[in-house]
């Protein structure tokens, strides 16, 4: 892996707006299962948010509703200042600018690893095939799979094509990266090169929502940790301040039952 | 034995020619509606998915007889409908084309959306994630991937519609079928006549099934 910067260089563009993701009061129901309770939650530009919590207390859903992957019953997402609109071009236009990864890494089957890298770019940017290509060597090699370009996803360990999946999502330049417990469905010694891309990304000052078990990442790379437990966010704060020192009694039991052995 | 197999007299080889060509019309044709009518019954839109699922399950349980005279008697003789052709051997052959287009892509259909069960959800989900339409997601991700999980059960398909179109002899279309009843009347050999329709049948539908299923061992996808 190389340390050339994995995006362009944030300052090049004009004046931003501060807040880049904002939820207010969201929520959301599965049934009789409120999974989403009421969530207020702003990521900055350049921010890396580490989502934390016990299965089921609605971590991927609050990822997944971002980019309307999952809908939401009440309340507002914002992105970049535009509200998330209904299913359709507009929709598609607005996701074209969140990248996501996902547990499964949901690589194409059927194309090989370049153009699964190649195929956002060339049919949602319209940019050239040639252009594509070019750029997505280039991103594969800084993820450490150039080698791989002309395999399938079957022939590539998870941990390849897990980078994969993430150089496919850079390959559309996004303002945010949704990362769903990327590392999840990995082998233990593979979890390390995955995490090492991002812990690279978010140096690079990608904006990133991370929902993730790894306490370590959380610690080395989030700006801020977000606990959530049964449909609420419990705790929100720096890493240092909430592993060495939680306020609420469920994230003090959390971290109890993780971190003892 | 096979002293009836007079081919001055009869056109065996021309009406086997005939049943090719209403088989690969009728196959191409089908492929196309088939799978715009399973891109329907998996659409967003409610309007598109009750049609899809009333027009499959309507024409699926209609005998292939009653759809393809139903396209002779009504479409042609009730209202004019000729698709462009002049002559009745002609305008019988497209009716009966249409017929088996309307009929088969049912079964296209559905063979294509147990493909499209077999994408697993998620790469639907990545795809939309990069900013890809629906017809996107359809076109570039979900149906390539079904079509190569479908070949075997397409293949099925293929030979049941090779053998359906026996029934356009009942509008009048000179193929196998009708040559066959045609000799029947007038020879006495019953049994070796069936016979050689039975092998003219054969030699179409065997290597279709042989090769389809060396296709579909090759284009399978590994996951």
């Amino acid at each position: 892996m190389s340390d050339a910067p994995l995006t362009k260089d944030p300052a090049e563009s004009a004046p931003l707006a501060e807040d880049l993701v904002v939820l207010e009061s969201v929520n959301k129901h599965f049934g009789a299962l409120h999974v989403l309770q009421d969530i207020n939650l702003t990521i900055k530009r350049g921010e890396v948010v580490v989502v934390i919590g016990p299965s089921g207390s609605g971590k991927s859903t609050l990822c997944r509703a971002i980019n309307r992957l999952e809908t939401i019953d009440g309340g507002s997402i914002t992105i970049d200042e535009k509200p998330l609109p209904e299913e359709g071009r507009e929709l598609a236009r607005l996701r074209a600018d969140v990248g996501m990864v996902f547990q499964s890494f949901n690589l194409f089957a059927h194309k090989t690893v370049l153009q699964n890298v190649t195929l956002g770019p060339v049919k949602v940017r319209g940019i050239s095939k040639e252009e594509a290509e070019t750029k997505a060597r280039a991103l594969l090699d800084r993820v450490g799979v150039g080698n791989q370009a002309d395999k399938y996803p079957a022939q590539l360990s998870g941990g390849q094509q897990q980078r994969v999946a993430i150089a496919r999502a850079l390959a559309m330049e996004p303002k945010v990266m949704l990362f769903d417990e990327p590392t999840s469905a990995l082998d233990p010694e593979m979890i390390n090169e995955v995490l090492e891309v991002m812990q690279q990304l978010a140096r690079e000052g990608m904006t990133m929502v991370v929902v993730t078990h790894e306490m370590g990442f959380a610690r080395s790379a989030a700006n801020r940790v977000v606990f959530m437990a049964d449909g609420r966010i419990v705790e929100e704060a720096e890493p240092h301040q909430f592993f060495d020192n939680p306020r609420s009694d469920r994230a003090k039991d959390f971290l109890s039952k993780i971190l003892q052995h | 034995m096979f002293d009836f197999l007079d081919l001055e007299q009869y056109d065996l080889f021309g009406a086997f020619w005939t049943t090719v060509q209403l088989t690969v019309y009728s196959a191409i044709g089908s492929l196309i509606w088939g799978t715009l009518l399973a891109a329907m019954r998996v659409s967003p839109v409610p309007i598109m998915r009750a049609f899809g699922t009333a027009y499959v399950n309507l024409l699926r349980n209609t005998p292939l007889t009653l759809v393809i005279v139903a396209c002779s008697q009504g479409l042609y003789f009730t209202m004019g409908v000729s698709m462009g052709a002049s002559g009745s051997e002609n305008i019988a052959f497209r009716l009966a084309v249409l017929g088996f287009i309307i009929y088969t892509s049912t079964f296209v259909c559905e063979a294509l959306r147990s493909g499209i069960n077999t994408v697993p959800v998620g790469q639907a989900e990545a795809a939309r994630a990069l900013g890809l339409s629906f017809s996107q997601v359809l076109r570039l991700v979900v149906l390539p991937q079904a079509f190569r999980a479908v070949v075997a059960p397409l293949a099925n398909v293929l030979i049941a519609l090779t053998k359906n179109t026996t029934v356009a002899a009942t509008i009048g279309v000179a193929e196998a079928a009708l040559l066959m009843r045609d000799m029947i009347e007038r020879e006495a050999q019953l049994i070796p006549i069936a016979a050689v329709f039975a092998f003219g049948f054969i030699v179409l539908t065997l290597p279709t099934g042989l090769l389809l299923g060396w296709v579909s061992k090759r284009v399978a996808v590994k996951r």
